[in-house]
């Protein structure tokens, strides 16, 4: 599944990104005015896992390392945010950069460990590391196993803008997003994201032209695994709690489903992927109830059968342009 | 775009401001493990109770519209809390009742407070939600942890277990039940010599069921749940624990889980419960109603009896207060002013930190040729009289107590 990448390789510099440029207004238009129409908590919600479902498309869709355990980044840090805004009274902001920094930290180290090895060798390390992080999270004091950590503070952010009004609180959380978002972007479309889709493609060659592969691979993964914490802290932030689904093996196995529905390796099919799977969960589980899972799964199985690409990649590829 | 739907929020909000007087619509939501491993003691038919309860209230035939709606929470707290906001938030819900799963209550309990909702449980166990986590807009109802301890775990100790070990369920209601059971037993002269935590729905204990073993302790406590409960109970039946000399302490066991052990296995266990179908005329008389209607034809746990009682005197509430105000705290204090009355716990009352008072009963599991009729499962031991069943006031960590 993880190689070789379904998607067609666009060319770098085939285009002029004008067409991203476009769609990028588009979405923030739509999600300025989103929460008139559509209830605010689930758009954040829904933001909150499309900049992790981003930052796992990073990985996977620009250099071609599938983690099977992201979930671990998304899911420390929302209980590191959650536990130094209730427990240390920190600022939110200061609370989601303490989030940031513990997945940043664990990026590290366990990308480090894991990209000694390819393919599905190095989804196995992954998934060895997150399983260890899980069991961390369900015995560590702090965390209060199956209880999560309820009732987080929203506060004031920098002392004057009150986060427990749910507008200002929606647009934070967009703000959150887009900056992560575009951190992406120009990740991707900078010498360095060249760089990385060289050593997806071909990662021998880029060898031999002089590039040390494995470290622009550890910076890919310590800063998708920082953006990933970006999501959970600010999470935990919104949403007032932090939990076990949040860092369990269904999160990081989510991930996969919504990047790869709205489509790998486009910037904006992880935001569609992401939407689409927490509507369902957020509409149908209620009724469902762990029925949803079985629905993922078939969606997963015609996704892969039917339309490779995904979404967006579909659409794209339907009008010749990039998205 | 945005002008018409502010203008349209703006009108809605008049709106309601100007039926408030006689305003009759209610909405009701049970929110439940629906098909996990506390599904058989509330779930579904908790659903059933509060439909039932809004029928019996009479209150539709006199021009007032009732829904009730539910939802599965899959024992996830984040799940709960996302669930009860967007209820009180986008589907307009007066109140939540059910939720089984102390962690996924004490999620839902601080919504409704942030919301001003009321929240009416019966299913979760932790004492902590009339203790430290109390708020007003919440009302405990069938039973809490102290209640279980107080019951079983006094009885067991003045029968001579004085050394308990205690399996957990790694949760704030395993952590609530050993905390209030280890005190009982203390006070009581025993000792706790050991205890070890297990994760939520585990499907093996024979580690856990090892270690309580080689502890010879006189009593194994097991304070879990459900799913957890009958699948611990059938295990140490497996490993011989009874027959060792050993005596199981089952501290919160429903109905439903004797049901599912049998009487072969579950024979002799003592335990508390604030309902049994067959006490009195008034709860066989709703039992067999109610039984009539499920599918599976089981009798109501004490869960699902405490979900139809909390929804009647909820109503009852309403009615006094002439309209549906949607203001959680002020109907919760309503119901704390109005004594309760119903036919499946008696007459009560309800405390100000939010703890519904009524007996609790301690009882013994009958044996296979005790039992006469299908569900004929317990054979009473003692009655706990209502002002010793629960935590007193005195010892209440709630800030809503004044002292």
């Amino acid at each position: 599944m993880s190689e070789p990448s379904p998607t067609a390789p666009i060319s770098p510099h085939a285009h002029s990104g004008r067409d991203e440029k476009v769609a990028f207004v588009i979405m923030t238009a739509l999600l300025l005015v989103a929460p008139f129409v559509i209830y605010p908590f689930f758009l954040m919600q829904a933001l909150c896992i499309a900049l992790f479902a981003c930052a796992f498309n990073l990985l996977v869709g620009y250099v071609g390392l599938l983690s099977f355990g992201h979930a671990m980044f998304l899911g420390l840090a929302s209980y590191v945010s959650a536990h130094a805004a209730k427990v240390w009274g920190l600022d939110p902001a200061l609370a989601i950069l303490a989030g940031v920094a513990s997945s940043a930290l664990l990026g590290i180290v366990t990308g480090a460990l894991a990209i000694r090895r390819q393919g599905i060798y190095f989804a196995m390390i992954t998934l060895a590391l997150s399983q260890m992080i899980y069991f961390f999270c369900l015995e560590a004091p702090f965390t209060h196993g199956e209880d999560g950590i309820q009732s987080v503070p929203q506060g004031m952010l920098l002392h004057f803008i009150d986060l427990s009004n749910q507008t200002i609180l929606y647009y934070f959380v967009l703000a959150v997003f887009l900056f992560g978002f575009l951190v992406i972007y120009r990740t991707i479309n900078s010498p360095f994201g060249d760089i990385l889709k060289a050593i997806r493609e071909n990662e021998p060659r880029a060898v031999s032209l002089g590039y040390r592969a494995d470290q622009y691979k550890l910076a890919a993964f310590v800063l998708s695994a920082a953006l990933a914490g970006l999501a959970g802290a600010t999470k935990a932030i919104f949403a007032q709690n932090a939990s076990l689904t949040d860092v369990q093996f269904s999160m990081s196995g989510e991930v996969v489903l919504m990047t790869l529905l709205g489509g790998m390796g486009t910037i904006y099919g992880p935001v569609v992927g992401a939407f689409i799977v927490v509507a369902m969960q957020q509409y149908l589980g209620q009724y469902l109830g762990e029925w949803v899972t079985v629905i993922q799964g078939s969606i997963f199985v015609v996704c892969v059968l039917l339309f490779r690409r995904g979404i967006v990649g579909e659409i794209a590829g339907f009008f010749k342009r990039s998205l | 775009m945005k002008s018409t739907c502010l203008s349209a929020l703006m009108a809605s909000l008049l709106l309601t401001t100007a039926a408030f007087a006689d305003d009759k619509i209610v909405k009701l939501g049970e929110l439940d493990d629906q098909s996990g491993l506390y599904a058989d003691s509330g779930g579904p038919g908790s659903v059933l109770s509060v439909n039932m309860a809004v029928e019996d209230s009479g209150l539709r035939a006199k021009g007032w519209t009732i829904d009730v709606i539910s939802a599965d929470h899959q024992n996830k707290p984040d799940l709960a809390a996302n669930i009860a906001r967007q209820w009180f938030d986008v589907d307009k819900v007066d109140a939540i009742i059910g939720v089984q799963n102390s962690g996924t209550a004490l999620a839902v309990t601080s919504v409704a407070k942030e919301k001003n909702g009321v929240f009416l449980d019966s299913g979760a166990a932790s004492s902590d939600l009339t203790g430290k986590a109390c708020n007003a807009n919440m009302i405990h109802w069938a039973y809490d942890t102290y209640a279980l301890a107080n019951g079983t775990g006094k009885a067991l100790v003045k029968e001579g277990g004085d050394s308990w070990f205690f399996i957990t369920a790694d949760y704030a209601f395993g952590h609530a039940l050993q905390r209030d059971t280890s005190a009982v037993v203390e006070a009581n002269g025993g000792k706790v010599v050991g205890s070890a935590n297990v994760p939520l729905n585990t499907p093996d204990f024979s580690s856990f069921l090892l270690q309580a073993q080689s502890s010879k302790a006189k009593v194994i406590g097991l304070a879990n749940a459900g799913g957890d409960t009958t699948n611990s109970i059938k295990q140490a039946h497996e490993f011989g624990i009874v027959e060792g000399g050993q005596k199981l302490a089952a501290l919160l066991t429903f109905i439903s889980n004797v049901h599912a052990l049998g009487l072969d296995v579950a024979q002799g266990l003592t335990l508390t419960s604030t309902f049994y179908w067959d006490m009195n005329d008034g709860t066989r008389a709703f039992s067999k109603r109610w039984s009539e209607r499920m599918k599976s034809h089981a009798e109501p746990t004490m869960v699902q009896a405490g979900d139809y009682a909390s929804t009647l005197h909820y109503l009852k509430a309403l009615e006094a207060l002439g309209g549906n105000p949607h203001d959680g705290a002020k109907v919760v204090a309503k119901m704390k002013e109005l004594p309760t009355d119903d036919p499946l716990f008696g007459k009560g009352t309800i405390r100000i930190d939010g703890r519904k008072i009524h007996p609790a009963y301690l009882f013994e599991v009958k044996k296979p040729s005790e039992s006469k009729y299908p569900w004929d499962y317990y054979k009473l031991l003692a009655t706990i009289p209502a002002d010793e069943a629960f935590r007193p006031l005195a010892q209440s960590e709630c800030p809503l107590v004044k002292k």
